[in-house]
């Protein structure tokens, strides 16, 4: 069995009353393509908060590569939820910020684009870099570092012309069309050089077109980055032709898991989420 | 046009611009109102500067600069004051506690230096805080370091509510522009560096910035502290422009005023902050002095004109500018002597402009 890139374990998320994600558990293998699905208001969204470090989860633990990076174990009320290792004993909170997750080698996308409005592709690319440096404060400020920034930007100017974004290259994010601004959230996610991408909702507001050449345009990130890609999305077209397992959730619960053949003929799948669409 | 080509402009145009101020100190009588325009224009372009890279480049909104300037005013003149002199200026208080004095290359440093200590302990808790909040409470720190430093008990190091004086000032006016003109050289590389991305990042999304790996708490922190640094030492120039220094000095007024500077000029604009820094300081110093005094016509009292009132003027400009022209002068382009060149040969202008030189100070 190949190794776990990524392993989920117990997850809970609570908000007050409410359970956004209960008891989620998921393993994504290397080089896998894993789909999240979902009815919306499912969780989805929740879960990539959690394993990006943007939520601190009430119970559960995250490894990424074998190693534990985020961890909850509470006491109380929410303790009978947890049957990990370390079940019925308290352990340490780990809750590192975005940006120590990101240093590990995750990197995310959003699904309400974010980039730097006011910064052009090639810059947003750039600022992703700064990540990886090596200079401090006095170095970078007079301008000591001249080979790493020179590799800086030819790393980022090399990112633009594999993801075809070259002629837009000084251009305000801002003003990118749709399908440009996607893929430059996708170029500087891949900026930090991770081996983990969490794509969230990638084809969202994409016509067919647009989406079949993501699939392709994902399938070829994937093995020219040597890329393990967890995303969520819900072009069912999409979904089923490049992912290798498939996660459902409804209502915070995780109701299936598998292949996207066992997932479309999954009655619960099928109740909760699919509706008639299976039959396509 | 060559990037070398461009710099080699940029330095010749500091030149003579250093030249002909020399030129006109040889001219002009040292009282005449353009030299305190150039000497307070240079020290608040410093200051604004530095308010810029926090509330422009990184998007914290804060209101604290009056406070570091007085920490970094009341360091200078704490270090410097001549050690036969103290006995006459802290009369109050036995001659104060420091009984030494310290070069002022080093006591400039070293008031940049004590801002930036008091920024990192007051960033622990106010940095935490967003927007609005931030405003409030790094304004409520101006304020409180005003009334803490007029306390009698800290008398024999503050002088109390007595003028500290008699230190090393300057009487030529390259002096400013030259330490300015370090200061913001620094501040301009200091932007165009990763950190300065990494801040301008800040600015626009804090959440992406921070899924891209930006640590916000440790950039933020970085910002306000050389921030507040640059605030110290312009402090430091101002009290040796002024000749003497008092807390009431460094009100929050003194803030607006360099809020408002950072405004006309545009957020995000170092060569705008420039400026409009200049241009503030001709209006408020010179052309609009008019408007403090009573005046009259023959018998006529003219209405309004009365002390005070420049300020009235100064506020309905302010709200002018906010409604109508938000993005002041330059918004967040640069002045450079290549966006100029463009501009007349007609090619792509607007990102060229954007993307800009140095700024010219």
């Amino acid at each position: 069995m190949t190794e776990n890139v990524l392993k989920v374990e117990n997850v809970t998320m609570q908000f007050g009353g409410v359970l956004a994600v209960d008891n989620m558990n998921i393993e994504v293998n290397k080089g896998e393509i894993i789909s999240l699905i979902g009815p919306n208001g499912a969780g989805k969204t929740t879960a990539f908060n959690v394993i990006t470090g943007v939520y601190a989860p009430t119970n559960g633990a995250v490894y990424f590569n074998g190693k534990k990076i985020i961890e909850n174990h509470p006491q109380g009320k929410m303790k009978k939820l947890y049957q990990g290792e370390n079940n019925g004993k308290y352990s340490s909170v780990l809750a590192p910020t975005p940006d120590k997750i990101t240093k590990l080698g995750i990197a995310r996308t959003f699904q309400n684009i974010r980039l730097f409005k006011s910064q052009t592709a090639f810059e947003n690319i750039l600022i992703a870099k700064h990540l990886r440096r090596t200079s401090n404060l006095f170095t970078a400020t007079f301008h000591l570092n001249g080979k790493e920034e020179a590799q800086m930007r030819e790393e980022a100017e090399e990112l633009l012309r594999i993801l075809g974004l070259e002629d837009v290259r000084d251009e305000l994010a801002t003003s990118l069309p749709y399908g440009k601004q996607r893929r430059l959230e996708i170029a500087r996610a891949l900026a930090t050089k991770p081996e983990l991408l969490l794509l969230d909702e990638p084809a969202a507001g994409m016509n067919p077109q647009e989406t079949d050449e993501l699939t392709a345009f994902i399938a070829r990130i994937r093995d020219e980055f040597g890329l393990t890609i967890f995303m969520i999305e819900h072009h069912m077209d999409l979904v089923m032709e490049i992912s290798d397992r498939i996660y459902v959730l409804d209502f915070g619960k995780p109701i299936a898991a598998g292949t996207p053949d066992e997932i479309q003929n999954n009655p619960r799948v099928i109740e909760a989420y699919l509706g008639g669409s299976v039959d396509e | 046009m060559t990037k070398k080509k461009a710099a080699v402009i940029n330095v010749a145009l500091i030149a003579a611009l250093l030249i002909a101020l020399y030129i006109m100190e040889q001219i002009l009588p040292p009282t005449a109102m353009v030299f305190t325009v150039l000497k307070k224009g240079a020290i608040y372009a410093l200051v604004a500067v530095s308010m810029n890279l926090l509330n422009g480049f990184t998007g914290l909104f804060s209101l604290g600069q009056a406070g570091f300037m007085l920490l970094g005013a009341y360091t200078y003149g704490i270090l410097t004051i001549p050690v036969e002199q103290r006995e006459f200026v802290y009369q109050y208080f036995d001659g104060g506690i420091v009984k030494f004095t310290v070069p002022v290359v080093v006591a400039l440093i070293a008031a940049g230096a004590v801002a930036a200590v008091f920024a990192y302990l007051i960033g622990l808790p106010v940095l935490r805080l967003k927007s609005d909040y931030l405003a409030i409470a790094t304004l409520g720190f101006a304020e409180i370091i005003r009334a803490v430093f007029q306390w009698d008990k800290l008398g024999p190091l503050t002088n109390g509510s007595n003028l500290l004086r008699s230190y090393p000032t300057f009487q030529s006016v390259l002096y400013p522009f030259i330490v300015s003109g370090i200061c913001i050289a620094i501040i301009v590389m200091l932007i165009n560096s990763t950190y300065g991305r990494a801040f301008k990042a800040i600015r626009d999304d804090e959440v992406a910035a921070e899924a891209m790996g930006i640590n916000l708490a440790h950039h933020k922190r970085m910002a306000f502290i050389i921030s507040s640094f640059f605030a110290g030492v312009s402090g430091a120039l101002l009290a040796m422009y002024q000749t003497t220094i008092q807390a009431s000095m460094f009100k929050s007024a003194m803030t607006y005023e360099i809020l408002l500077i950072v405004v006309i000029g545009g957020i995000g604009s170092v060569t705008g902050s420039c400026i409009s820094s200049f241009l503030f300081i001709i209006f408020s110093e010179w052309i609009l002095r008019f408007l403090d005094n009573d005046t009259y016509i023959g018998s006529f009292h003219v209405p309004l004109l009365r002390s005070g009132f420049r300020k009235v003027v100064f506020s309905v400009i302010i709200m002018v500018i906010v409604l109508f022209f938000r993005k002041g002068i330059m918004g967040t382009r640069e002045f450079s002597v290549q966006g100029i060149c463009n501009f007349f040969t007609g090619k792509s202008r607007k990102k060229k402009a954007v993307k800009g030189g140095d700024s010219n100070d």
